[in-house]
């Protein structure tokens, strides 16, 4: 699905951020990525993402290369990565079920034809009685779940959560585990960076460990 | 099937309601952005109807002047000047591109040199030129040439000014004032230009993160463009709108004020000089104009703005974790 080869990636003449990293992320599958803070998951998720360009190696996504991708055919690409960002990048003028909804709106379709989908997926995440809640009111939790269901409601091949527990308490942090446990079940594969270890200890998973821009993994 | 697969596979009903649009409504930097359009537009049209007077009313004094040319017949010992005065008016009177020709009186001489030579004058009794106006078919104007030659043939002492000397200095006038009025409106409509560009951007600055999510959720860069297109345009509408009709109200405070004061000495004055401040159909045509033009720069200023700016995003470095 995704395969790095070699890749190396530095920010102007500063220091490589990350060195040598090569791994393959298989249909369906589940991994963490951790590591201690400035180690770069953040970077590796945004290559990932194909927000940012390597400075050498290469990236093979969903079996094309990223140097030869487009402009014009990144967000057809885009649309099959899901995304939870660590500060939530919610519109906190829109309220929760039109911010879950933005990713079916942005692609043109109709209200009519999105909007029990958004609402039952809104209750799955528990979030079903507060749909029409703008994001200013809702708890650190409460967004969180809005950022995973926005980046699950078009049904991605992969999703990418950076720090998705960061901001909660353990019981809502096993849940939310539960939550991407289930979706990888569905047949989505799913990379969670995280540094929570107690949350890694509950899964039997592929760690992938970055310390110093070099990559290690634990299958 | 696990629960979340149903929810993600099961078919889609439902009606339709209004949604919140994209692009949240007009907040502070939105209301200054409206602000700063209002005033340039209101510039802007100020100029152009000012650029619109001078000419029109450079046209009427043009039109006035050419409209005459008065013969003169310089008294001598050997003419007899009444005699000469019907003889002119004649020639005149018979020629083609003239409507009619008029010998001006012994009262109205004296009329018109009473500023200088005071009341009571007998005209007889000094060697004072006599007239003759002749009004001209301006559609269709005499050959002054064969004129001047007919009248210096039949009628001694008789010269024609046919105003040529001052039509072609007001011609003169009121292109250079033209030109300058066009050099200012091309100015404050730059200045306008790049005022509406830079607040624009501005105001664009603001709603980056609503970019980014667009861009990050696999919005393509034309929706996200279009989004914000639709919504600045509104904007510049709404302030583009606001400061051409304050312009046009300017105007026609200044049109009223021309004719309740028509009888006065300042509104002659006025009148004189700028006809009766109306703009016409040309000036308040040129505010419509300017109206839309900074409305589209707007709309065309964001769209490039968001082009550039999602271009910023992907070649991005965010900060590391």
């Amino acid at each position: 699905m995704i395969r790095f080869e070699n890749v190396g990636l530095r920010y102007g003449m500063g220091p490589e951020i990350l060195r040598d990293v090569s791994f393959h992320i298989p249909a369906r599958s589940f991994q963490f990525l951790t590591g201690p803070s400035g180690a770069g998951k953040t970077s590796l998720l945004r290559l990932l993402f194909l927000s940012l360009k390597p400075t050498r190696g290469l990236i093979t996504v969903f079996g094309k290369d990223r140097t030869r991708v487009s402009r014009r055919e990144l967000p057809m690409i885009r649309r099959r990565i899901g995304v939870v960002f660590q500060d939530f990048r919610l519109l906190d003028h829109l309220t929760t079920y039109e911010n879950v909804a933005l990713p079916l709106r942005v692609r043109g379709r109709e209200e009519s034809s999105y909007r029990n989908d958004v609402i039952e997926l809104l209750k799955w995440v528990g979030l079903g009685e507060r749909m029409h809640v703008l994001p200013p009111v809702l708890s650190g939790g409460e967004k969180q779940r809005t950022a995973i269901a926005r980046a699950l409601i078009e049904q991605p091949e992969i999703l990418l959560a950076d720090e998705p527990t960061g901001n909660v308490d353990p019981p809502l942090a096993r849940r939310l585990l539960r939550l991407f446990i289930e979706l990888n079940r569905s047949g989505t594969a799913v990379v969670i960076a995280t540094h929570d270890l107690g949350l890694m200890d509950q899964v039997d998973a592929r760690r992938m460990i970055l310390s110093e821009g070099k990559l290690d993994i634990y299958d | 099937m696990t629960s979340l697969t149903r929810i993600l596979m099961k078919p889609r009903t439902a009606k339709g309601r209004q949604l919140t649009p994209i692009v949240p409504p007009t907040n502070v930097s939105g209301h200054a952005l409206i602000a700063v359009i209002a005033i340039m537009t209101f510039l802007s049209c100020l100029t152009l109807g000012a650029v619109t007077l001078v000419r029109d009313t450079a046209a009427t004094w043009q039109s006035q002047i050419a409209r005459e040319a008065t013969i003169q017949i310089r008294p001598s010992d050997q003419v007899d000047m009444d005699v000469q005065l019907i003889e002119a008016q004649r020639i005149a009177a018979g020629f083609p591109g003239v409507r009619s020709a008029r010998v001006v009186d012994r009262e109205a001489t004296a009329r018109l040199l009473e500023p200088w030579l005071g009341t009571g004058l007998d005209i007889d009794e000094l060697p004072v030129p006599r007239l003759v106006i002749v009004t001209i078919n301006e559609a269709d104007p005499p050959d002054y040439q064969a004129l001047r030659q007919a009248l210096q043939d039949k009628v001694k002492n008789a010269s024609l000014d046919d105003h040529r000397n001052w039509v072609d200095r007001l011609v003169a006038m009121s292109r250079t004032t033209v030109t300058i009025g066009l050099a200012a409106l091309i100015l404050i409509l730059s200045a306008t230009v790049l005022t509406v560009v830079f607040a624009t951007r501005g105001a664009m600055a603001g709603n980056g993160h609503i970019i980014e999510v667009l861009h990050f959720v696999g919005a393509e860069a034309r929706f996200i463009a279009a989004q914000f297109r639709q919504h600045f345009l509104l904007v510049g509408l709404k302030g583009a709108a606001a400061g051409g009709f304050t312009a046009i109200l300017v105007f026609i405070g200044f049109s009223w004020w021309s004719a309740r004061n028509l009888a006065t000495p300042e509104a002659d004055q006025a009148a004189a000089l700028f006809g009766d401040f109306s703009i016409g159909i040309d000036g308040y045509s040129g505010v419509a104009a300017i109206v839309v033009l900074i409305a589209g720069l707007t709309a065309i200023t964001t769209h490039l703005t968001v082009i550039a700016y999602l271009g910023d995003v992907d070649s991005h470095h965010p900060d590391q974790n």
